[in-house]
């Protein structure tokens, strides 16, 4: 893009964003469908900052004292809780939306840093079985491929609500992506447009939720945690009412988070920003008196040590990451610009997950493109960022004076900004204001 | 305890057991080709009652049962001498459950394979997102039957409520009485013969004699939904 000459002047609320989506929605006819997460400024993490040690506070030695990371999942109910050696979950996917060999480094990447990978709107695969040392499965709406001896052969169940990217909307698979095998695991012809369902067929509300989740235990002898999902709508509600519902756990994901296929209008204007997800989570468990009894996973957004730093002070037992485990596996790699402009974007800017023309070979069904990836190496390099993220927190935590990353506690932050305090319940830099309390 | 079939049944109470010991000694045969009968006593609504089984077993139970009873059957035979709640059969694999009085909502959601027989009326969204299993319900179905349905078969004796079949993809659905409207993309189509043997062999299957195939009509999808294209926004 070359600059505007001096003069011209680009409108704020006309601008090229916007006159872009106007052009295409005057040709087409139809509202954009997209993968990747939202694009807008959201106050997020990077509002907040830690405070670190001084006089008041003795940081840990940064080589020598310990700082632990392992989190157990699934305490309340399950008689095989979930032990992960560090607080970072790969969140769900589903094989369909990712080719097969992304789903296998998933699982390499994760099993090797010590942590669980989940399945998604498609059923398990064997692949990922294997790899997967720690497999959460997805109990989501469409139940395609849902079948008690997966159930059975899973770690941990995840009852699916709603994801971050769209509470209140069901899975969407583009025909482009139905390929042989993606669709006799969902029973349904090869080629179209998959719209799951938003709903699930057989309980609606929390007291029904209670009743399927003691079937789900019933089934698996009472031995497996029960996570339940929800997208960022209502937090505080969504938890509570979860909590109620029997859960072990509670992942509750921001509306940054990252999506397959999901309407742009959808992924950009509803539901409620991760700070604003962890703080209302927490507020929930601890006015049941659950904070740390049932766990609390945070997804939407989470990039780097420092966010997870972030999410476990305000309070998660654990975050779950989505788009960024895809970018470590070579999502958005500048080695494919060339392909990336052929199709009209950039490094950087794909977000045609829907298209399945992915060149880095991770959101497709098609057999050259997902050759591209190689499991192993893409594990490993899932592996490394892993490990990234966790020194990263143990940096932090040593430096706030912590031997568990789950000491850190939200008085060792302060809120860089008006809004990021009050959404966060982080008072306000240099003063001792929460707006709204 | 007995071991095979034909020896006198094992009585499971649920007077005296609690839910997860009666499903406790229902699973306890999973994996095995055992086919002993096992008669459940005083279920008295009990929800999540015989699920995850995975043995042909023949289970009978002597009362009403709650949500989900007989959930995700695999191989088994299980009989409710009484009302089914939400759910009855969902996800069955295999096997067949029959239900000697009326079943609530979605009842075999989503099931896979198997036969799920009702004696009388199923509530709404009966056969919701079915992927492959058959139902045959002697009565009526209540409203949205077989939403979303994918693949497997409705049979129904009485009458339909609104929107039968409506989004439905491969499955099929045949009607007896009448249906008091069509949900989108689904539409009548004609029988031919490869139907009428689908059905007759339902029908023999769930005890129903003296009923002929012809009486029937067929639904199915039109197939316009599949892919989303901006002629189609109105139905949305
Ligand atoms: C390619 C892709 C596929 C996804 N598929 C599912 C799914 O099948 N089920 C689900 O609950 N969430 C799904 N999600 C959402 C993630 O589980 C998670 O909520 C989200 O990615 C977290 O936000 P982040 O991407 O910013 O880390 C998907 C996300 C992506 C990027």
């Amino acid at each position: 893009m070359s600059e505007p000459d001096w003069g011209l002047r680009e409108s704020h609320t006309f601008d090229r964003n916007a006159i872009a989506y106007i052009r295409r929605a005057a040709s087409t006819g139809l509202y954009r469908i997209r993968g990747f997460g939202a694009k807008r400024h959201i106050p997020n993490f990077d509002d907040l900052l830690l405070k670190g040690a001084s006089m008041s506070r003795y940081p840990l030695e940064g080589y020598r004292e310990k700082c632990r990371t392992s989190v157990a999942l699934g305490t309340r109910f399950a008689s095989k809780p979930i032990e992960l050696a560090i607080p970072i979950t790969i969140a769900g996917m589903s094989f369909g939306s990712l080719s097969a060999n992304a789903k296998e480094a998933l699982g390499r990447g994760a099993s090797a840093a010590g942590t669980s990978t989940t399945t998604g709107d498609g059923g398990m695969t064997n692949e990922e079985r294997r790899h997967s040392k720690t497999l959460v499965y997805q109990y989501l709406p469409s139940r395609y491929g849902m079948n008690p001896d997966d159930l059975r052969r899973a770690d941990a169940i995840e009852v699916v609500v709603g994801q971050g990217a769209k509470p209140g909307g069901g899975g969407m698979l583009l025909g482009e992506k139905i390929s042989k095998r993606v669709a006799e695991m969902r029973t349904l012809p090869e080629g179209i447009d998959q719209r799951s369902a938003c709903r699930h067929p057989d309980w609606t509300g929390p007291d029904d939720l209670a009743i399927k989740i003691l079937e789900l235990r019933e089934i698996t002898n009472w031995e497996k945690p029960v996570y339940i999902k929800c997208g960022a709508a209502r937090p505080y509600y969504d938890t509570a009412l979860s909590v109620k519902a029997g859960a072990d756990v509670v992942v509750i994901d921001g509306m940054q988070g990252g999506t397959a296929a999901t309407q742009d209008v959808f992924i950009e204007h509803v539901g409620q920003p991760t700070l604003v997800a962890v703080k209302e989570a927490v507020q929930a468990l601890i006015d049941l008196d659950m904070h740390r009894k049932v766990q609390l996973i945070v997804g939407g957004g989470i990039r780097s040590g420092a966010d997870v730093a972030k999410a476990l002070a305000m309070g998660a037992d654990a975050v779950s990451i989505g788009t960024a485990a895809l970018i470590a596996l070579g999502d958005q790699d500048p080695a494919y610009q060339t392909e990336y402009e052929q199709l009209g974007s950039a490094a950087g800017y794909w977000e045609d997950y829907q298209s399945g023309t992915d060149p880095a070979g991770i959101t497709t069904q098609d057999e050259q493109l997902s050759n591209r990836l190689a499991p192993e190496m893409a594990g490993k390099k899932l592996a490394n960022y892993l490990r990234v993220l966790t020194l990263e927190v143990q940096t932090i935590a040593r430096a706030c004076g912590k031997s568990h990353v789950h000491n850190l506690e939200a008085d060792d932050m302060v809120a860089l900004t008006v809004e990021a305090a009050a959404m966060s319940g982080i008072p306000l830099a240099g003063t001792n204001w929460v707006p709204g309390t | 305890m007995t071991t095979a079939a034909g020896d006198n049944a094992r009585i499971v109470d649920l007077a005296k057991l609690s839910r997860r010991e009666a499903n406790t000694v229902l699973q306890s045969y999973n994996g095995t080709s055992n086919s002993t009968l096992i008669r459940v006593l005083n279920p008295a609504g009990t929800h999540a009652l015989a699920c995850g089984l995975d043995a042909p077993l023949a289970v009978e139970i002597d009362g009403h049962t709650g949500y989900y009873c007989a959930g995700m059957n695999k191989h088994a035979n299980v009989a409710v001498l009484g009302n089914a709640g939400q759910g009855v059969a969902e996800n069955m694999m295999s096997g067949r459950v029959h239900v000697h009085g009326n079943v609530s909502q979605s009842a075999a959601a989503t099931a896979h394979g198997g036969l799920l027989v009702v004696e009388g009326n199923a509530a709404a969204r009966c056969g919701i997102s079915l992927k492959g299993a058959d139902i045959v319900v002697k009565g009526n179905v209540g409203h949205m039957s077989m939403f979303m349905a994918q693949a497997g078969c409705l049979v129904i004796l009485g009458d339909a409520d609104e929107a039968l079949g409506d989004s439905i993809y491969e499955a099929a659905i045949y009607v007896r009485g009448r249906v008091k409207s069509l949900g989108a993309d689904c539409v009548e189509k004609e029988i031919a013969d490869r139907h009428c043997d689908q059905l007759a062999s339902l029908l023999e299957a769930s005890g129903c004699s003296g009923i002929d195939a012809s009486e029937f009509r067929r639904f199915g999808s039109a197939r316009e939904l599949y892919n989303f294209k901006q002629e189609n926004i109105g139905v949305y």
